[in-house]
């Protein structure tokens, strides 16, 4: 069988693998960012916390992603077998880009900048939200574009926990040798994560300070 | 470079003055009591034991050398800083008395740079502080094309422009017109005009020089160009090491027998073939 034929008679089931693919990017990422970017704004002023977070973040990015979930399945509350462990395992991964990209976006501000912002009488939280946030917006912009790539391609290795999502084909075309079958769930999650690079990449250009 | 040299600029105040009753008649409008401002882990403050008065209008130049504590001065006065003993009195009441908001909404203030805001317009940069104050967006647009207009610039073409498609010269003159957004009776500038090219900075010099006249503000000048000083200045104090070592008015200054004064007036010389 070919993989046309094959991704053409399978269509339904690669449709509703896409959209399990879809929601598990979707709920880690949006969990990544609202861990990451308040802890970023956090770390900006306290140089130990911020060793240590960025350190912890990079730690998870360097354990390999199916030991990762393997490590995951005995834990009681977030652990198990199905996507809830998958999503707490693409969260670790997601938070290195976007919590090092918050700190870089607002620690980059030109000094001068800051100090005029003070000197005219705006108080901290306006500080960070018309200056701080508004400038550091593209960089961290940048940082989730980059998570979400990376998310979409790591969420294929979660069906090997019973996740679901798109890997389940390719999981499914491993074990019967099947060139067509993986490529039945590789393809969708390539165009994915381009489509997804594609749209991110033109809201960060919208939002970029000239 | 060539403009006229200090000792010999006509200045349009009244002869007379040298006597030290200026500072009787004036009510001082900013006044430093013994202050004295040191940081943790240095042995030497960076002002010691400071006494200073500034009269309301006068235009105020700092002159001294990196690290004399001009700019830790101009900071104490908007409360950016606190003094660790004596006090800072602005308006009458001591700067740790104030809500440090008001206090900065109350001054203008211009740095090396400018520093303005790259992610708004220009009109955005001016109109910041009426905008912080609430004031009606028609009245912020009536006062930005105002103030745009007094630092020479045309509000039709420059304020919707970003701070990046200025040059050096605009930028500065934008963070002038930002610092008088809400009619501020202080002004405080920190080496403004540091980073412009001599001769866009010896232009913008004699603007200010003239506006500053106009305008009636006091303004408290950090500068480390002796030039600026005398151009600029209804009085020079120089620092040295956080202290007062001499206090003058430009016509008075150079003629003070002071290690440091004859450091900064060799400074207007030494040019080969300029004019002496």
């Amino acid at each position: 069988m070919t993989p046309w034929n094959f991704m053409v008679t399978h269509r339904s089931e690669i449709w509703s693998a896409t959209l399990d693919h879809v929601a598990l990017v979707l709920i880690a990422m949006s969990i990544a960012i609202v861990i990451a970017v308040p802890l970023g704004m956090f770390i900006v002023q306290r140089p130990a916390l911020r060793t240590f977070s960025l350190g912890l973040a990079s730690v998870f990015q360097t354990i390999p992603s199916l030991a990762l979930f393997g490590f995951l399945i005995p834990i009681p509350f977030i652990g198990g077998i199905g996507p809830r462990t998958a999503i707490v395992a693409l969260v670790l991964y997601a938070l290195l880009p976007i919590l090092r990209n918050t700190y870089v976006g607002l620690s980059g501000i030109d000094p001068a900048v800051l100090e005029a912002a003070e000197a005219m009488g705006m108080t901290d939280t306006q500080i960070l939200t018309r200056v701080r946030l508004p400038l550091a917006l593209g960089i961290i912009l940048a940082g989730i574009r980059t998570a979400t790539v990376i998310t979409i391609g790591v969420a294929t290795i979660a069906a090997a926990i019973g996740a679901g999502g798109l890997g389940t084909f390719i999981f499914r075309g491993v074990a019967m040798v099947s060139d067509a079958v993986i490529l039945a769930g590789a393809i969708p999650a390539a165009l994915l994560a381009i489509l997804a690079d594609v749209l991110l990449a033109l809201v960060e250009r919208r939002l970029r300070i000239p | 470079m060539h403009y006229d040299m200090p000792p010999m600029r006509p200045v349009n105040r009244t002869p007379g003055n040298e006597a030290p009753i200026s500072s009787a008649i004036d009510d001082p409008i900013i006044e430093f009591q013994q202050v004295t401002y040191s940081v943790k882990g240095r042995t030497a403050p960076l002002i010691s034991q400071l006494s200073l008065a500034v009269n309301s209008r006068e235009t105020l130049v700092l002159l001294g050398r990196s690290g004399s504590g001009k700019t830790t001065l101009l900071r104490l006065i908007n409360r950016m800083l606190v003094p660790s003993s004596g006090e800072v009195v602005v308006e009458g009441k001591s700067t740790v008395n104030w809500d440090a908001i008001r206090l900065r909404r109350h001054i203008g203030y211009v740095i090396q740079e400018a520093g303005l805001f790259p992610h708004f317009t220009v009109a955005e940069n001016v109109g910041l502080v009426p905008k912080l104050e609430k004031w009606d967006p028609a009245r912020i647009e009536k006062r930005t094309d105002e103030l745009l207009k007094i630092v020479g610039l045309d509000p039709k073409e420059f304020a919707s422009r970003r701070p990046a498609q200025l040059s050096g010269g605009q930028r500065q003159r934008v963070g002038v017109a930002r610092a008088l957004g809400a009619d501020p009776s202080i002004l405080l500038m920190d080496e403004p005009f540091g980073a412009l090219d001599p001769v866009t900075r010896s232009e913008l010099q004699r603007e200010f020089s003239a506006l500053a006249q106009r305008l009636g503000k006091t303004i408290v000048f950090v500068t480390h160009d002796l030039r600026e000083a005398l151009l600029l200045a209804s009085r020079i104090v120089l620092l040295q090491n956080g202290r007062i070592v001499a206090s003058a008015e430009p016509q008075e200054f150079l003629r003070i027998d002071h290690p440091e004064v004859k450091a900064f007036s060799a400074t207007l010389h030494g040019v080969p073939g300029a004019p002496a």
